[in-house]
């Protein structure tokens, strides 16, 4: 008997990195998935791989910056799904700069897909769980959610509001019977590490990895902390940011 | 297959509370377990419980403010389990009053017990870990380690340095594949919480924590398991609160 057998999980950023390597983890462990991402090919790639290992997984493209996308995702994970128990809010970008170099259009784009999405997501989901009695949300944040890096000041932002978010959500739904919390990964080996997903010409050193335990982590080591917080092992765990960073804000 | 199976041990304060649960969720997954705590009945109560389910653990009585028993205890687990893979610094203690109600003595015995004895047994275990090139530490502060309440000023300051104290444990041990974290409960239907409190002090408690109610041992013992596995590989020098959102607001 798996921790998520028959669960309903709504994954965004689900075609690579965390996203990915969460929803896989997912559907070792019974869940039935429901998994959003930018690209096509990826997002197919990792629903064929969980499908193939005897796992349940379906992949919606599409776009969170576009809000008739953004707005109707919960409605369509539930209308597939039945139900929603687990919402893990995981989609991010960064743009490396300073608040002199960086375009507010920039500036907009991350705040909209790492914070701004997160709060109309949540907005659609926890109706939904209320009716259902309870549920999980866990939204990704980050180390740089609590200190500040160079050249990175939009993303630090953004990530800081998610984690006063995910405390203020807490305390307004935990009569509801959901529990709301944050992991905080530091340096992963993910694109979105030298924000290359967005910038090619990515400065390697606007996060440093030269964490005390010499070493960046794996997405496979974040994983094990979305899908703890998620399950009923946190069941007294609320508006709680579990940091995931080898060290690195110790 | 346990997570923890083979595994050697050691918990302190395991007679009760989180220690008791925890003791018994790592003898649930397999691990060979050394308890140590004050009240050799109740611990005698808990190794009897876990061996009987299949279990392997036991149990040392004795008094952590006594150097001896204290600056002995690693050697005789590694004497008895021939390694330590994981070390849960649990046992603590609370005394109520204000800052000029409390004698110097009762400040004394909490720092004892609650911050002198982490560092101690942490003194012991790091080089036994460090030859064996891995090992966790879980040590139990507590939400008020984060933040201050009233009436509790010698228990406060004693947390907040069991947290500190594992950031700086954590820095330094990095490298050597020891990692070392802490779980901050919020409150706890344990002896320290309800000792000589009533019904009411209770409801009080119960009803200040967001999701209105008081949390239960094993869901402590979770958090902790959860620190000492693998599955924590990329933590160290973390705080784990697990406070029905306390310290959320």
């Amino acid at each position: 008997m798996a921790r998520f057998d028959g669960k309903a999980v709504l994954i965004t950023g689900a075609n690579s990195g965390i996203g990915a390597a969460t929803a896989k983890a997912f559907g070792a462990e019974g869940a039935r998935l429901m998994l959003t991402g930018i690209s096509a090919d990826e997002g197919a790639a990792v629903m064929a791989e969980i499908n193939g290992t005897g796992g349940d997984a379906r992949f919606i493209h599409g776009d969170l910056m576009d809000s008739g996308f953004r707005d109707g995702l919960v409605d369509r994970a539930v209308a597939e799904l039945g139900r929603l128990d687990v919402l893990f809010n995981n989609a991010g970008v960064g743009f490396g700069g300073t608040v002199e170099t960086m375009s507010l259009e920039n500036y907009r784009r991350v705040m909209t897909v790492n914070l701004e999405v997160p709060f109309a997501l949540c907005r659609a989901a926890i109706p939904v769980m209320k009716a259902q009695g309870g549920g999980a949300i866990v939204n990704t944040a980050s180390e740089l959610g609590t200190i500040g890096a160079p050249r990175t000041v939009a993303y630090c932002a953004s990530k800081g509001g998610v984690i006063l978010m995910t405390r203020a959500m807490a305390l307004d739904h935990a009569a509801d019977g959901i529990r709301v919390n944050a992991i905080c990964p530091g340096p992963v080996d993910t694109a979105l590490l030298t924000f290359d997903s967005v910038d090619p010409d990515g400065d390697v050193e606007l996060i440093a990895v030269d964490t005390p335990m010499n070493r960046i982590g794996e997405v496979g080591e974040i994983a094990p902390a979305v899908l703890f917080l998620a399950s009923d092992e946190a069941s007294f765990m609320t508006g709680a940011t579990m940091i995931v960073d080898g060290g690195a804000t110790a | 297959m346990g997570r923890f199976d083979g595994k050697a041990i050691l918990v302190t304060g395991a007679n009760s509370g989180i220690g008791a649960a925890t003791a018994k969720a790592f003898g649930a997954e397999g691990a060979r377990l050394m308890m140590t705590g004050i009240d050799a009945e109740a611990g005698a109560a808990v190794m009897a419980e876990i061996n009987g389910a299949e279990g392997d653990a036991r149990f040392i009585h004795g008094d952590l403010t006594e150097p001896a028993f204290r600056d002995g205890l690693v050697d005789r687990v590694v004497a008895e389990m021939g390694r330590l893979d994981v070390l849960c610094n649990n046992a603590g203690i609370i005394r109520r009053g204000t800052v000029d109600q409390l004698s110097n003595e009762d400040y004394r015995l909490i720092m004892t017990v609650n911050i002198d004895t982490v560092f101690a047994l942490s003194r012991a275990a790091i080089p036994v870990m460090k030859a064996q090139g891995k090992g966790t530490i879980v040590n139990t502060a507590s939400e008020l380690g984060e933040t201050a309440t009233a009436n509790i000023p010698a228990y406060c300051s004693s947390k907040g340095a069991v947290v500190q104290l594992t950031r700086a444990m954590a820095l330094e041990t990095a490298r050597d594949g020891i990692r070392i974290n802490a779980i901050c409960p919020g409150p706890v239907l344990t002896d320290l919480l309800i000792g000589g409190r009533d019904e009411a002090y209770l409801a009080k408690t119960a009803e200040a924590v967001p999701m209105g109610r008081i949390g239960e041992p094993h869901e402590i013992a979770n958090a902790i398991l959860f620190l000492a596995s693998d599955e924590a590989s990329f933590m160290t020098g973390a705080m784990m609160i697990v406070d029905g959102g306390v310290t959320a607001g």
